[in-house]
């Protein structure tokens, strides 16, 4: 996806002289051409994250659009005051984009690791939040954000599906359950290639988004209605729960129960390794994922 | 338009003031960024109400938004905001608070208030001029003018900024910093050189001198950001 979000990056710096970019060092390597040709648009802070999205705000409010990237931590994290104010506070408006997505950096540990990215962002009002689960999903994102005003965030990952689906505002529905079906899986992004696998043989609807926020709540309702129960169960490749709020308002006029997969709260796991031996250690893997399902569906 | 004609000199400031601040034995005078704010309107910023959404406009951004009095009653004074406006301040439907909100003050470029953004956003924005190549009809470049105070310079995203605006050589970027001591532990060697080691032209000033401040923000054109120092005693 890195590679893709690159191609389409340098695409749109050399198609729309709005197109800025804003770097901290990371990836500047892949977007040297474009900064020779375009010296004034590709900016690289050195390694400076709050003048990143300060200075990202300043281009906004000149009527550019900038894209900023980096590490989630180093993205979002760490200069997450300057997101609140230096964008959302002053009405300006930026599409960033991170790599490293939860534990994709698993090797380099908690330090360049952010299960929590998306959580803190959604204390914010107004972000379009995409998690996009294949390479194809990641430029289609970019071709749909680059060209608007609003504040996006597009989540990176080193895992895909094997398949790329649209993205765009609604619940994308792969697999529909029976009416007297034991209720809808929901899979964000990278999770659902093993969510499918994992639920292959029970009566369930599945349904996908790579758009987190606005979250579908009327696509949901209407999945959950025409389901035998209006159970929910919920997996993102990120921190637990934290479209939960989305399911409760969501459902909020029918009694039901839901269930959040992801990146337990309660603990850090102080391990390296690779994402996959993370994604079995947070139950986030095909194995975890089909004994949660068995579980909260009653099976 | 005639409140506007009524209180549009600097002699009306103290007055704009006490329409906010209420109180009758308040020296409007002695606010530290008084004097700087005011030349910086009646002399070297080119933008008017009427401009005030041009693109070519100069931009000025408030970093140092507590306080932001004297600058309301600049902004009155030139016509951005109606006279009666003042009295209603920091109310639950008066666009003016404690620290001004850029959505709601027209002629406010920034909200501000957390100290260490204006820096950063400014840079940000005489990038943004120049990769966009904005020019005024007599094709001179539109410049931004940010103010910061001394103690706000101890917020790190400032100097990330400063180092920056340096390299990138970005001399359609002035920064005015209102120096009366305040920083908790002071800056040995003065304030000035934080900026001169980064490359930045630097001229120290009295804030309180007029002509000596409006020459000081003549601009550089030679890839240097500008530093203007401006020294104040609080009260004096």
């Amino acid at each position: 996806m890195r590679e893709t979000f690159a191609a389409t990056v340098n695409r749109a710096l050399e198609q729309d002289p709005r197109t800025a970019l804003v770097l901290a060092v990371i990836s500047s390597g892949m977007f040297r051409r474009s900064a020779a040709r375009y010296p004034d648009r590709v900016i690289d802070l050195g390694i400076r994250e709050q003048a990143m999205i300060g200075v990202a705000g300043g281009l906004a409010l000149t009527g550019m659009r900038p894209v900023v990237h980096s590490y989630a931590p180093f993205l979002v994290e760490r200069p997450f005051e300057q997101i609140k104010l230096d964008l959302g506070h002053q009405d300006a408006g930026a599409v960033l984009v991170s790599i490293g997505g939860s534990y994709d950096a698993a090797e380099a540990g908690r330090t360049h690791q952010s299960p929590g990215d998306i959580a803190l962002l959604d204390t914010l009002p107004g972000w379009t939040v995409r998690v996009p689960g294949h390479p194809d999903e990641a430029s289609e994102a970019l071709e749909l954000d680059i060209p608007g005003d609003h504040r996006a965030y597009l989540r990176l990952s080193g895992t895909s599906n094997r398949a790329a689906l649209p993205v765009g505002p609604r619940l994308h529905v792969l697999r529909t359950g029976s009416p007297r079906s034991a209720g809808v899986v929901v899979a964000v992004g990278p999770m659902l290639d093993r969510v499918l696998e994992a639920t292959a043989d029970l009566d369930v609807t599945v349904a996908y988004t790579s758009t987190v926020r606005p979250f579908d709540r009327e696509g949901l309702s209407t999945l959950a209605a025409a389901a035998g129960n209006a159970d929910v169960l919920l997996v993102e490749p990120y921190l637990r729960g934290t479209s939960a709020h989305e399911v409760s308002e969501a459902l909020a006029d029918r009694r039901h129960r839901q269930l959040s997969l992801g990146v337990p709260r309660d603990t850090e796991l102080r391990a390296y390794g690779t994402p996959a031996e993370h994604a079995r250690a947070h139950g986030l893997d095909t194995e975890g994922i089909a004994k949660a399902a068995r579980d909260f569906f009653l099976v | 338009m005639t409140t506007t004609a009524t209180f549009s000199r600097y002699a009306d400031l103290p007055a704009l003031i006490g329409l906010m601040e209420g109180d009758e034995k308040h020296n409007g005078a002695s606010v530290s960024t008084l004097d700087v704010l005011w030349v910086l309107y009646d002399r070297v910023l080119e933008v008017t109400p009427d401009t005030a959404e041009d693109p070519a406009r100069d931009r000025f951004l408030l970093s140092k938004g507590h306080g932001p009095a004297a600058f309301y009653a600049v902004l009155a004074a030139k016509g951005f905001l109606d006279v009666p406006t003042l009295r209603g301040w920091t109310a639950f439907d008066s666009p003016l608070g404690h620290h001004p909100d850029r959505v709601l003050v027209p002629g406010a470029e920034i909200g501000s208030g957390s100290l260490g953004h204006g820096l950063p956003l400014g840079l940000g924005t005489a990038l943004g001029l120049r990769a966009r190549g904005v020019r005024r009809a007599d094709r001179t470049e539109p410049r931004v003018v940010v103010l910061v105070g001394d103690g706000e310079l101890d917020e790190g995203s400032n100097h990330e900024a400063i180092a920056a605006a340096g390299r990138l050589g970005a001399d359609n970027l002035t920064v005015v910093v209102i120096d009366n001591a305040s920083a908790q532990h002071g800056w040995p060697g003065g304030v000035g050189r934080r900026f001169e080691v980064e490359g930045w032209a630097v001229r120290e000033v009295n804030g309180r001198d007029h002509d000596a401040l409006d020459e000081a923000f003549t601009r550089t054109r030679d890839g240097r950001p500008l530093a203007v120092v401006a020294r104040v005693r609080n009260g004096s």
